[in-house]
């Protein structure tokens, strides 16, 4: 069992030639695409949540505040799977289709805009708010607040969470493999589990892996080169 | 002209209200240095925070060159604003932008265009002294170097006002009084007027004309600076310019003696030490009554209270005395007005 398991076989070559290329593609696709779209919606909100908090520079009004946060920890305590199957007639409404890798997306993105939203709540937070006092004392707009302190300054720690994002929205999209997503989840599932070809799945697995490592790689360099706080950037 | 009249500031808290400031009133004029000095916790950031409105005074009015502060709109304010500049004891710069980015950063805000903004921003860098670290972030400079950049982004958008609240707090001594010449200059060049809020009387003595003494939320005393640490009449001036209860002492033991107060802000220190050489030269004995006085690179900074027990020409003398030294500063001071 253990030898079928990592031996390689001839056999396999074609299944892999055959849907590997595109399940990678696949999984690219999904984690980029669907992370794009958390930012789009997560990273706003973010802003929201700091800048309207009761100390924040744009106050509002708290019942607003209350409902967006119970929203956001709503939405982050489904599991991803379960989160799945509830927004199908969503994903039916979007897409028209329940099954694929652009089905797909829609969970992948409901899920992971809240966590957006609350790491980029936190990066924001990081901000000196001594920067905050002197920019009002400049006479500066909170949207001039907003694009020119809060997120210029947060860049590295924001850099450093959506790479965190985009690994986890990875493994979501291979998770989403086994309720008709597309990819390489796909691919461990149907050639592992249900026809016991082993080596596919080992092969899916070490491809998903190292694609983790290279996003976390090149995303905490990124984080780190773009840091003008470290002397060694200078 | 800066009129603060009759302000004071209640904070709501969980313990209760405090009352930061109480029935604060002060009169700066165009072009003077005032300082506003007091221990931590007086009320000192409270009151300038006012001035610009960051904070809003619960009573009272703030008026600048006549116009009621509390009554502009806050678009109006943040128009205000942009005269009203302000340094402050952590620099605050943006870390994540160089120097020269962050002297553009007010012009930015008034949405002046970037190319004119940089060769402003190049002039004022010039002008502090530091042309040279343009491109260089904020990491990479010294605490003085970094209040330099602030001073320089202070003056981008040709402020009519100064607002320094504790600016040298975080600067050695040396370092803290060439950012005091620096202010000074500009106040002369510039003609804009200053307001210089710390905690530690040489600041004071170095470079303002007038000083109001914030106590517990209260003016204690307001003056010309020579005027008021010569004559202290508070108590809270007189723990300013008898520290530790210097002056108790100083009744009981030795009633009919005179005090000289010196003041160094940097004198070149030899090694005679000034009083011996007081005695020497002159042949006037002085005690050393208090001091609290530190060295840094064979320079002296700090304060000493001398006693003396003789008649007003000994003391005229040995004022002009330390006068005539560089970077020394003597007064006489005056127990029980
Ligand atoms: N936002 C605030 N809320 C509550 N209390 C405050 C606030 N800001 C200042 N205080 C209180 O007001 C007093 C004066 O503070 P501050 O003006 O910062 O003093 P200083 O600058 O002279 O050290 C202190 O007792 C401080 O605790
Ligand atoms: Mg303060």
């Amino acid at each position: 069992m253990t030898k079928t398991l990592f031996m390689f076989d001839p056999k396999n070559w074609e299944i892999i030639t055959a849907t590997f290329p595109s399940a990678i593609w696949e999984t690219i696709y999904a984690t980029f695409i669907s992370t794009f779209f958390a930012l789009l919606i997560g990273i706003p909100l973010g802003v929201i949540l700091v800048v309207g908090d009761k100390d924040g520079i744009m106050p509002l009004p708290s019942w607003l505040m209350k409902i967006l946060n119970v929203i956001i920890n709503l939405l982050r305590s489904v599991p991803f799977l379960i989160l799945m199957v509830v927004v199908m007639p969503l994903t039916r409404l979007i897409v028209g289709t329940v099954v694929g890798t652009v089905a797909a997306m829609v969970p992948l993105v409901i899920a992971s805009f809240p966590y957006v939203a609350r790491v980029t709540e936190g990066s924001l937070r990081e901000v000196d708010v001594n920067s905050i006092e002197m920019a009002r004392s400049m006479g500066a707009t909170p949207f001039q607040i907003i694009t020119k302190v809060l997120i210029p300054e947060s860049v590295p720690s924001l850099i450093s969470n959506i790479t965190i994002t985009l690994t986890n929205v990875l493994s979501y999209t291979a998770m989403a493999g086994a309720l008709g997503g597309g990819g390489l989840g796909k691919v461990a599932i149907s050639y592992g589990y249900n026809r016991y070809i082993y080596s596919i799945m080992i092969y899916a697995v070490i491809l998903l892996v190292i694609l983790v490592q290279v996003i976390q790689t090149v995303g905490t360099r990124l984080a780190i080169k773009s840091d003008k706080r470290l002397k060694g950037n200078l | 002209m800066i009129e603060i009249k009759n302000i004071s500031k209640k904070f709501r808290t969980e313990g209760g209200d405090i009352y930061a400031l109480k029935d604060v009133s002060l009169n700066i004029a165009d072009g003077d240095v005032y300082g506003i000095i007091g221990v931590s916790g007086a009320g000192k950031s409270t009151l300038v925070r006012c001035i610009n409105m960051l904070e809003k005074p619960s009573e009272g009015t703030v008026c600048i060159d006549g116009v009621d502060m509390s009554l502009l709109s806050e678009k109006q304010l943040r128009e205000k604003r942009k005269e009203i500049a302000m340094i402050f004891q952590g620099f605050n710069l943006l870390m994540q932008r160089n120097c020269l980015k962050n002297v553009c950063f007010p012009m930015e805000l008034a949405g002046i265009n970037r190319v004119e903004a940089e060769k402003k921003a190049i002039k004022l860098l010039e002008l502090v002294g530091l042309k040279d670290k343009a491109y260089s972030y904020p990491s990479q400079l010294s605490g003085g170097q970094k209040q330099r950049v602030a001073i320089a982004r202070a003056l981008a958008n040709d402020p009519k006002l100064l607002l320094c609240d504790e600016a040298t707090s975080a600067l050695d001594p040396t370092t803290t009084n060439q950012i005091l010449e620096l202010i000074r200059e500009i106040n002369q060049k510039l003609n804009i007027t200053v307001i210089v809020i710390t905690h530690q009387m040489n600041v004071v003595e170095s470079i303002c004309r007038h000083v109001a003494i914030l106590d517990n939320g209260v003016v204690a005393e307001k003056g010309p600076v020579g005027e008021v640490f010569s004559h202290p009449k508070s108590e809270a001036t007189k723990r300013l310019v008898f520290p530790e209860g210097s002056a108790d002492n100083l009744r009981k033991s030795e009633p009919d003696e005179h005090i000289i107060r010196l003041v160094f802000n940097g004198a070149k220190a030899t090694n005679t030490p000034m009083i011996a050489r007081l005695a020497l030269e002159k042949g006037i004995e002085a005690n050393i009554t208090y001091a609290s006085t530190k060295s840094v690179d064979d320079k002296v900074y700090g304060y000493m209270l001398l006693g003396i027990k003789r008649d007003s020409n000994i003391i005229a003398e040995t004022i002009s005395y330390f006068m005539q030294m560089p970077d020394v500063y003597a007064e006489e001071v005056f127990l029980d007005d």
